[in-house]
């Protein structure tokens, strides 16, 4: 991988105008004899970061915080007022909805006109047609008018063209929300080639889950201001907590966050979120003896313990475990619903175990974080991130590397040093 | 220069667009490219039984050719009008009909605007070869003219790409342009000399300079160089004649001069381009 950074944004900032009146007319501007009125809008403000090549890069935050308006910089299609915008090689983007599609042409019509735009010749377009239609999986309505596309078809397409232009970087914005499934996933495979390849990608995109395991960094965007820039985990889980903070903060029932500190192992101080009407007292890992334990040795018996209070009765709730190793990689995360247990109510006081016969994870460091949730899923009673801390060690099953102990067996038909030393 | 490599890097797009163009404006219609045609015929038809039969405007003989044909006299200043017409007014609206391009992908503005002038181009082309033949067919002789006829073409179409490159990027930051420049083009084509002859001008300010004003309208009228370029395009096409060399000239200057007035403004406006659309 090279040095020299594959985009560098220096102190970009972006302004809108605001027009008081809807439709600017020369007719207005010569009767009032001068300046329209509008008011200014900065979408950006001194923003500075660098991508480097070859990376898998997010930018996040939330809506209209400006990360549409800095792919747009990026890609040159607006001009920031201040600051500039550096690239290294052929930016290829794909903004929200459409690229640029003609909605009275062919499917066929606007792939030569798209890729003639992103600096395709006729030939390279010819040679390249058929892997493009092929990857957008539109064959049959390829000689329809895109009007007629649905919205996925669209896209599909539009995704197609710009990544088969082999662009040095790829802006990617907010697109592959509409593609179903299956077509998500060879977009997922896409990108990794990519990067691979040594091809920078920058995706806007608001499916943290995705973005925490695709991106190796990320940019955090608070109305048009750089909050942070760093590894994508780490940037996104805050960006995450940061958001569900917000959503709770004016409930005042709320109970306040813990910040009483580290466990005996010194781990991360203990983040708390969530609208409190439940809470979670305690997380311990138990080992086979039934006493907590921060040491535990692969394949050994364990069980988490999930101590909880409630101030009311609180109908269906959900717990959840998610489990990180202390680099950020998330490894695990299970829930009471998948889990198959469908809890009434909960009142008081009292705990839930989650029995874990055999503890398949290699020797590293791990750090637990719970969640107790509404039957939805998508509220949340009380979330302790990382609130405990726990090594593992080597233990009888032993493999030789990674984060995850498989009990994987050799077999083979092969004379080994073993069974020749018999003869 | 920029906008010289600027223009060599979008070359493909260019004619793709061009050809986009000239293929999209009659797709789905009956006649296909031949309403390309019947528009201007039906424009000489209406105008040479207005001006020719009811209002029976003088029609000057020919100076080598002989010919003193209403139609054919129109039709050599119509056609080079009716293209710089074409060409401003869609040329200015290049920008907003393509507003959805313009969101999406970068590329060399301009690019647009002249696709879409040189896609009338080709219209232009035809419809001057199919004059070419009838002129024959009458017993004019244009042949001869044709190399300098197509420089003037190239000329007329720097001269309109350079006002449509102006326009076109007022017209995004004020939408009524529009309107305001079809009024003025209704202006610009009653003072030139297309549905009649100079002859007529002339004739009124030796009507005037007799009574004593001496007010300077043929100067004036002279000003306008769509009025050089008409009868440039009637001395070859229609009289058979090299046109006046200060004719030529001045077509040249104002089509250099509208090209780089034209380009300026549009590199100058630009950077707010996207967001007004
Ligand atoms: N052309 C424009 N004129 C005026 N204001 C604009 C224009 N485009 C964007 N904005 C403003 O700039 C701000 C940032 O918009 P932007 O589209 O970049 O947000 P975003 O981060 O992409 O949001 P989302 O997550 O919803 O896609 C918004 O407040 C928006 O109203
Ligand atoms: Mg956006």
């Amino acid at each position: 991988m090279s040095s020299t950074p594959a985009v560098v944004v220096d102190e970009v900032s972006k302004r809108f105008r605001l027009y008081k009146e809807r439709n600017q007319s020369l007719k207005a501007a010569l009767m009032r004899g001068g300046r329209a009125s509008y008011d200014e809008y900065w979408a950006l403000r001194g923003v500075s970061f660098e991508i480097p090549q070859g990376s898998t890069f997010a930018l996040i935050g939330e809506n209209g915080s400006g990360k549409s308006t800095l792919l747009k910089c990026i890609a040159r299609i607006l001009e920031p007022e201040k600051g500039d915008i550096r690239t290294q090689g052929t930016v290829a983007a794909l903004l929200e909805l459409g690229s640029g599609f003609h909605p009275e042409l062919s499917g066929r019509e606007n792939v030569f006109l798209n890729g003639s735009i992103l600096g395709m010749t006729k030939r390279e377009l010819e040679r390249k047609f058929d892997e493009i239609v092929d990857f957008a999986g539109i064959e049959a309505f390829i000689d329809q008018p895109v009007k007629n596309y649905s919205s996925g078809m669209y896209m599909r397409l539009g995704f197609s063209v710009a990544i088969n232009v082999d662009p040095d970087v790829l802006l990617v914005d907010e697109v592959l929300a509409v593609g179903d499934a299956a077509f998500q996933e060879k977009c997922m495979e896409k990108f990794v080639d990519f990067r691979r390849a040594g091809k920078t990608v920058v995706i806007v995109s608001h499916a943290m889950g995705s973005m925490r395991t695709l991106c190796d960094q990320a940019a955090w965007l608070d109305r048009g201001s750089l909050v942070e820039v760093g590894r994508a985990d780490q940037i996104v889980d805050r960006y995450v907590d940061k958001s569900h903070e917000k959503e709770v903060a004016p409930s005042s029932s709320a109970t306040p966050a813990s910040s009483d500190g580290a466990t005996p192992d010194g781990a991360p101080v203990k983040t708390r979120i969530g609208s409190g009407e439940a809470i979670l007292t305690d997380v311990t890992v138990l080992d086979a003896q039934g006493l907590p334990a921060n040491r535990f040795r692969t394949g050994e018996q364990a069980t988490i313990r999930i101590s909880y209070e409630c101030s009311e009765r609180v109908e269906r709730p959900a717990f959840a475990l998610a489990l990180d190793t202390v680099d950020g990689m998330r490894i695990w995360a299970h829930h009471t619903r998948d889990g198959g247990l469908d809890i009434a109510y909960i009142e008081g006081s009292g705990h839930i175990d989650l029995a874990i016969p055999s503890l398949t994870l290699q020797p590293y460091t791990f750090d637990l974080s719970a969640r107790i949730l509404d039957h939805t899923l998508t509220h949340t009673y009380d979330f302790l991130r990382h609130c405990y801390r726990f090594v593992v060690e080597t233990g009888e099953l032993r493999e030789s590397g990674g984060v995850v102990a498989l009990g994987g067996r050799w077999n083979a038909d092969l004379p080994s040093i073993a069974s020749e030393a018999t003869v | 220069m920029s906008v010289v490599s600027d223009l060599k890097d979008s070359r493909g797009l260019l004619v793709n667009l061009t050809l986009r163009e000239v293929r999209g404006k009659y797709k789905r219609t009956l006649l296909g490219q031949g309403w390309s045609l019947l528009n201007p015929i039906a424009t000489l038809l209406i105008y040479t039984l207005v001006f020719g039969f009811v209002l029976r405007v003088p029609v000057p003989v020919g100076e080598d050719s002989g010919l003193q044909v209403f139609v054919l006299f129109l039709a050599c200043a119509l056609l080079p009008w009716n293209f710089f017409n074409n060409a401003v007014s869609s040329g200015m609206g290049s920008l907003i009909a393509n507003a959805n391009l313009l969101r999406k992908v970068f590329f060399w503005r301009p690019t647009l605007v002249v696709a879409t002038v040189l896609s009338l181009n080709v219209t232009f082309a035809i419809e001057l070869g199919v004059l070419v033949v009838l002129l024959l067919v009458f017993g004019s002789m244009p042949l001869p003219w044709i190399p300098l006829l197509v420089v003037v073409v190239v000329l007329l179409t720097a001269f309109a790409l350079g006002i449509a490159l102006l326009l076109s990027i007022a017209n995004v930051y004020f939408r009524d342009t529009q309107h305001f420049v079809t009024i003025g083009m209704q202006l610009w084509f009653y003072a030139t000399p297309i549905v009649y002859p100079y002859q007529l001008i002339q004739d009124q300010a030796a009507r005037m300079r007799a009574a004593g004003n001496d007010f300077p309208l043929e100067t004036i009228y002279r000003l306008n160089p769509l009025e050089r370029f008409v009868s440039v395009f009637r001395a070859m096409l229609y009289d058979n004649v090299m046109p006046y060399w200060g004719d030529l000239l001045f077509c040249l200057v104002a089509a250099v001069g509208s090209l780089v007035i034209g380009i300026v403004v549009f590199n100058r406006s630009q950077h707010r381009l996207v967001e007004e659309l």
